[in-house]
């Protein structure tokens, strides 16, 4: 006795009464023809001739962000596709976990991969641990609820329906069990590929991606173990808008990958519940876009392209230049605060005339009109003015120089005044005197020299032979504080010289001796 | 067995004398008076009434474990695992029970039974005496808070029920005495199991004659919200669409019940 046949209690009861002998004879015969009870069981389809006798195939499934193989067949087939709901707790974020129900394990489920004309014998298996009844809305498929009545499973259970694959396009699937929102916004969507009868363009690489929100309890990066809001939900408020079922679920070493000169299809699905996408890629322009994934007429070189939630899309593009490329939902604070952000990392050498990385950094005064921009010319030419009057007022040079002096002192007894003493007088054959040296005050070019790259070996001091060893100060001090130190050094305990200026430091330091 | 309780051995002892058939009151199971009330379905057509009116009656305090259900299925040997007709429970029926008279360590003897039938479930109340309550009677005393009358404005009730609804079914399940009572004083009736209603796939189906279409169809997608009493009680939509995916001999890993009874 096939159980199927189990589906109506108020006749069940009545056969329990009335024996199992009966009841064996009654449900035979309302087994096939019977359409009553909850799954609607109707029974195989008797396929026509031309159906049956088509090639069999078990679809390959595969889990994002990877597409199952094209397909090459220049004729129809009957595909089998046996497909797992599974009840999972899994990372939404670091930190968060959350219990999705899935298709297949993942979010989004598994991708589904057909040829238009294809009759597909679909089965959705409900795991035994399962809480809830769940089915499956093809959008690909043609017939009431998409599928949805045909394949309602209770837990531990599996449904059987087939269709056939009329129109070409990339389609998203979905649960479609009460309450929907909830279903799907718990991860139960994916997406199915039928293949022109002609095929698609063949590229390099092909990648799933599918966008959805969800609405946990605890905000944003909370972590622990998150429940479903429903009042999120129907507010519409997500902490989380991810791809591919968690944050960072395509980035660093999880990112999706090309090579310079490679051609990239992505198909790209919104399952939702309810927010549409703005799907852009930093640095790319699609080349074409198949418009909500009818996939005869492109458009082509779109920035971003707008996705509804429960559609698609497949994009193509050419990777020209090595980098990484940002994928995200363009409304982007989605992309910035919940997640709604991957990445493609493209390797291989670069090409400086289309992309050539930074060239100049420089002072930029602002976008003026030419009045403006001339103002600015006229004004940069006043401060030289100006700078060129107070330099040649004595009575400001000796200010600076007083101010340059002060600096200096503060370099000196930070740095010099260990060996030169504080008074500037060395100590004996080991270190020579600063003040009124006669080496020192001889030489301007040579004493920034020495404090640049230092001195080694005997130099005559006074009068006297000094053999020590200064080390270089070029990686310690900036021109300014070599020229600061040096006009202290020139201006105190006697000694008299000009200011040094940073300029003159810059050219000896730049020499090689 | 070795876990039975004396006093259940007696029960059980009895039943088999007088063959299986005839009640008697489990001795712990404590049956709480639900006073009459009004349920509102939950969906429902326009020539459907909008509130249905249900009498006082007796229910469980919580739902059938699987110490008393062994009870029951030593003395009705037609109710083992081996020996059920698939017509009645399919092939899940009790697998998770180490034995035909043996719940084993998945199934200790606290917590409540699940993977039954509801055939197995309406027999058992049968061999008590009792039945299984109606969707109606369910939900009315489902609908109560912890701490008061309207579960449905009570937080802390909702936020255990969609928490549990966010997790997966335990590999063991929880003591049915470890779920806190709701203001009626029943337990477990959220949060803990699924459990089986007596009418349970004529929630959608009230009586009148309907087309070919099939009620069923309205749970899915948004056509579900269409004459519904509450678009957002989500979890009553859940509890909607699990009866609306069952047979009658179907068992699942977090469906049980409980029994009910009329006021003498």
């Amino acid at each position: 006795m096939n159980q199927t046949a189990m589906n109506n209690p108020r006749i069940l009861s009545a056969v329990a009464v009335a024996g199992l002998a009966l009841a064996a004879a009654l449900l035979t015969t309302t087994f096939v023809r019977a359409n009553e009870g909850p799954t609607d069981v109707q029974g195989p389809v008797i396929l026509p001739p031309e159906i049956v006798n088509l090639p069999v195939e078990q679809a390959i499934l595969t889990s994002p962000p990877h597409v199952p193989p094209p397909i090459h067949r220049t004729y129809a087939a009957r595909v089998v596709v046996n497909l797992e709901i599974r009840e999972v707790v899994a990372r939404l974020a670091d930190g968060v976990e959350y219990t999705f129900w899935t298709y297949g394990g993942s979010v989004p489920g598994s991708f589904i991969r057909i040829r238009e004309g294809d009759v597909v014998e679909f089965h959705l298996n409900n795991h035994p641990s399962s809480k809830l009844p769940h089915n499956i809305d093809l959008h690909a498929v043609t017939g009431p609820g998409g599928g949805a009545a045909s394949t309602f499973t209770a837990p531990g259970h599996s449904s059987q329906f087939t269709f056939q694959a009329l129109n070409p396009g990339l389609y998203v699937y979905h649960c479609a069990t009460a309450p929907v929102p909830m279903h799907i916004g718990n991860g139960m969507y994916g997406l199915i590929l039928v293949e022109p009868k002609d095929g698609l363009p063949p590229v390099d690489k092909e990648y799933y991606v599918m966008q959805g929100e969800f609405y946990t309890t605890g905000k944003y990066g909370e972590e622990g173990m998150q429940s479903f809001d429903m009042g999120k939900a129907i507010d519409e408020r997500p902490p989380y808008v991810v791809f591919n079922g968690a944050v960072g679920s395509l980035v660093g070493d999880k990112a999706i990958t090309a090579n310079v000169g490679e051609h990239v299809r992505i198909y790209f699905g919104v399952g939702g519940p309810n927010l549409t996408s703005s799907f852009h890629i930093i640095g790319e322009i699609f080349d074409k876009v198949y418009p909500e994934a009818g996939l005869s007429l492109p458009n082509r070189n779109v920035q971003t392209t707008l996705v509804p939630s429960g559609g698609a899309c497949a994009v193509e593009f050419k990777v020209d230049v090595p980098g990484t490329f940002i994928l995200v939902d363009h409304s982007l604070t989605r992309a910035f605060n919940k997640g709604a952000l991957g990445m493609l990392k493209v390797a291989g050498e670069p090409n400086r005339v289309i992309y050539s990385g930074k060239e100049i950094d420089a002072v930029y005064l602002g976008a003026q009109a030419d009045a403006g921009s001339d103002s600015a010319k006229r004004e940069a030419e006043l401060k030289k003015q100006i700078a060129a009057e107070i330099k040649s007022n004595p009575a400001i040079a000796g200010l600076t120089k007083e101010m340059q002096a002060e600096k200096g002192k503060q370099v000196y007894m930070g740095l010099c005044f260990a060996c030169h003493q504080p008074d500037g007088k060395g100590l004996p054959l080991a270190f020579p005197p600063l003040a009124g040296s006669d080496f020192l005050l001889a030489d301007r070019d040579r004493a920034i020299r020495i404090v640049l790259k230092g001195l080694t070996g005997p130099v005559t001091v006074n009068g006297q032979i000094i053999n020590s060893a200064m080390p270089p100060q070029e990686a310690v001090l900036t021109d300014q504080q070599v020229a600061d130190v040096l006009t202290y050094v020139y201006n105190t305990w006697g000694n008299k010289g000009d200011a040094f200026t940073s300029d003159q430091v810059k050219a000896l330091r730049n020499q090689n001796h | 067995m070795n876990f039975l309780p004396s006093f259940r051995l007696g029960v059980l002892a009895l039943s088999l004398l007088a063959g299986g058939s005839v009640a008697f009151a489990r001795l712990d199971a404590k049956l709480v008076t639900i006073p009459a009330g009004v349920y509102t379905p939950l969906l429902r057509t326009t020539k459907d009434a909008a509130a249905v009116p249900v009498a006082a009656f007796l229910l469980d305090e919580k739902p059938v474990t699987n110490a008393e259900f062994l009870a029951f299925v030593t003395a009705n040997p037609k109710w083992r695992r081996s020996q059920v007709s698939p017509l009645f429970a399919d092939s899940s029926y009790l697998e998770h029970w180490a034995g035909d008279l043996e719940p084993g360590p998945k199934a200790p003897p606290g917590a409540p039974v699940v993977r039954v039938s509801w055939f197995a479930a309406r027999a058992y109340a049968r061999w008590l005496g009792q039945r299984l309550p109606t969707t109606a009677e369910w939900e009315l005393a489902a609908a109560a808070g912890y701490t008061q009358p309207a579960g449905r404005t009570d937080e802390a009730l909702q936020r255990d029920l969609y928490a549990w609804l966010a997790r997966p079914v335990p590999a063991v399940l929880a003591d049915a005495t470890t779920a806190r009572a709701n203001y009626l004083g029943v337990r477990g009736l959220h949060g803990l199991v699924w459990e089986w209603v007596d009418d349970f796939n004529t929630a959608m189906v009230t009586g009148e004659s309907r087309g070919d279409t099939g009620l069923e169809r309205d749970l899915f997608c948004g056509a579900g919200t269409v004459g519904a009493k509450d678009p957002t009680d989500y979890a009553a939509f859940m509890r909607q669409a699990l009866r609306s995916s069952l047979k009658a001999n179907n068992t699942t890993t977090s469906l049980g019940f409980r029994c009910a009874k009329d006021l003498p």
